[in-house]
């Protein structure tokens, strides 16, 4: 049994295989090789033992998981040794005298394509596994066994680091933990993590060659086991089952008010990163979403996403509400958010640079596209929308500009909208001392403490080295948001909060005598702040 | 040369596990068998190129081969399996 520390993302624990990921998994080198023979028979060696291989897994399958689920195996054994599949690979060692490796990458490519072009869904997915087949050859010949993919079983995903638009792709369903050697408690992974109720580690050194083995992520000590042993693995498995039994209980708080001891109602909504998380909110039993991020639908995209394609999340997620309220915060790339095709390009201090509402008052029609899709899905709805990264009056006053614009063209095609209620996120130091003068132009405010905070203390939540000097309940921020809070309700708005913060229940009390109206939190935090509301004296 | 009509009445169509098992029985026959849909013919023994059919459920395809005992045999295999 090997163990290792990190820091904690989430309180809950994991038991499963460990899925090593690596970037660039399938970055394989085309090489001139003018041995054609020595090149083929290195193939047929690499091919012979991965089908090997799928006849050893096809073997423990069939013992472990029964005939059915175990026939993929046999299959993949039998693709690799399919005459066309081989003749291609022949054909491109000896016609473009190249390295193996690329000649069963090509060949697993065209197979794929082939397949992926089939108009039915099923064939359609067997392109996943030619390029598993092929995968695991190239891994062979290449030495490196990062390829094989994440496979039918859930496991936990440990890799060196994940970006965002990575995390995204991963099949959900599939996930049991993260565990990652770079990225911070406020990355975004980290935060998916916390959504997803999953439990995380980052700081770990991690190895490769742990992929396939057991491991336990137990979130509550920030502890990583590789090959745990029995007793260890008997503790885990108790602690996982307390912590459904306190799942259970917190579910008795579903349906229930959320309501303070002296009877004041506190609006309770959850964070979401995409429609699908709307399943976890209505699970949860938020009374709404108070942050829809709604760059997800153009992380997801290799291209921006069409106001059709937009109108038809936000109306599925107005929808699904069924009249509760749904908070859409308007792109919010940049940053440690990297979108290609918005060709942003690199900056010294990306944090402080060109992002988010910044983005959107210079490319005017990205914006107007969002806004359209957002006003036309609030006929479906109650939706309201919210603009990040505000530092001025002006900003809010052109953005308010362009609004009109919108209705207006909204209005000459005759499509309807509702009244849609606009706040600012106040996630800049500027405009928190300034949200005397911002409120008076919008219906709410939704403090970001992440960057509220990162920005107030000058600490850049990606660096883990610097989580010893982040204070996340530093004086100064909460004296912001206090001033907030009070700028706010003299002025007609409401408040609240959709950072972390607002799921940290040593400060939900704080939050309420400062007269917070509105908390949205990750779906999973839900019953958890609705009950230290109720219990809040 | 022998061949029949069949009509596919599996869900899925000819999926991977069925074309697996089909490959390789066609592999053990001393005659090629192939397999028509529409005007596309494959050899039997080629996984990929039978899963590259997309044959579906409903779908009818014609089974040929030259030896009229292993025509019986695929008869019953399409029966049972597809």
């Amino acid at each position: 049994m090997e163990q290792y520390t990190g820091k904690s993302i989430y309180k809950s624990v994991a038991i499963g295989p460990v899925y090593f990921y690596s970037r660039g998994e399938q970055q394989v080198k085309r090489c001139k090789a003018e041995d054609s023979q020595a090149q083929l028979e290195r193939y047929e060696t690499a091919r012979d033992r991965a089908v090997e291989e799928l006849q050893q897994l096809y073997q423990k399958a069939l013992k472990e998981v029964g005939e059915v689920n175990a026939a993929i195996f046999e299959v993949h054994a039998m693709m690799l040794e399919d005459e066309d599949y081989n003749d291609s690979v022949k054909n491109i060692i000896f016609s473009q005298q190249v390295n193996a490796e690329y000649a069963v990458a090509v060949t697993g490519d065209n197979f794929a394509q082939m397949f992926a072009e089939m108009d039915d869904e099923y064939f359609k997915a067997r392109a996943a596994d030619v390029k598993d087949i092929s995968e695991r050859v190239v891994g062979i010949l290449s030495n490196k066994r990062a390829g094989s993919s994440i496979g039918r079983e859930p496991v936990i995903v440990i890799a060196k680091d994940l970006a965002p638009s990575e995390t995204v792709q991963m099949d959900k369903s599939r996930l049991l933990g993260f565990v990652t050697e770079l990225g911070s408690s406020n990355s975004h992974t980290a935060i998916l993590a916390r959504t997803m109720n999953l439990p995380a580690l980052i700081g770990v050194p991690v190895k490769e060659e742990w992929s396939g083995k057991l491991a336990i992520v137990d979130g509550y000590q920030g502890i990583l086991y590789i090959d745990p042993d029995e007793e260890t693995l008997e503790k885990m498995r108790k602690k996982q089952q307390e912590d459904r039994e306190r799942s259970r209980l917190l579910q008795q708080l579903k349906g229930r008010l959320t309501v303070t001891p002296d009877g004041r109602k506190i609006n309770l909504y959850a964070n979401i990163g995409s429609v699908s998380d709307v399943a976890a909110v209505l699970e949860n039993d938020a009374e709404g979403i108070g942050l829809f991020r709604s760059e997800f639908l153009y992380l997801e995209k290799d291209t921006y996403p069409t106001e059709e394609e937009q109108f038809q999340s936000y109306k599925l997620a107005a929808e699904m509400m069924a009249g509760k309220k749904v908070i859409i915060r308007t792109l919010d790339i940049g940053a440690d958010k990297q979108v290609e095709y918005f060709h942003l390009g690199q900056e010294e201090n990306p944090a402080m640079g060109y992002r988010a509402i910044r983005i959107c008052l210079e490319e005017p029609e990205v914006f107007k596209t969002q806004l359209r899709a957002i006003f036309r899905a609030s006929a479906y709805g109650e939706i309201a929308v919210m603009y990040p990264m505000i530092t001025s009056v002006e900003e809010v006053r052109r953005i308010k500009a362009i609004v009109e614009e919108v209705k207006e063209e909204l209005d000459a095609r005759n499509i309807p909208y509702k009244n849609v209620e606009q706040g600012i996120m106040i996630e800049t130091p500027a405009a928190a001392v300034i949200s005397d003068m911002l409120a008076k132009e919008v219906d709410f405010f939704s403090i970001g403490t992440n960057d509220l905070s990162q920005y107030t203390m000058a600490i850049d939540r990606q660096n883990p080295r610097l989580d010893a000097f982040y204070d996340p309940h530093h004086p100064a921020l909460l004296r912001l948001i206090r001033m907030v809070i009070d700028n706010g309700h003299a002025h007609g708005c409401w408040v609240g909060i959709c950072g972390e913060l607002g799921a940290d229940l040593s400060l939900t009390k704080e939050f309420l005598q400062m007269g917070i109206d509105e908390l949205s939190v990750a779906p999973g935090m839900v019953l958890q702040v609705r009950e230290a509301v109720r219990k809040a004296e | 040369m022998g061949s029949f009509h069949y009509v596919i009445k599996d869900e899925i169509g000819i999926h991977a596990r069925p074309a697996g098992m089909l490959a390789k029985m066609a592999k053990g026959f001393d005659s090629a068998v192939t397999i028509t849909k529409g005007e596309k013919t494959v050899d039997a023994s080629k996984l990929m190129a039978v899963m590259g059919l997309g044959v579906k459920k409903g779908d009818e395809i014609v089974i040929s081969t030259d030896n009229t005992e292993d025509l019986e045999i695929l008869k019953k295999f399409f029966e049972e399996n597809l």
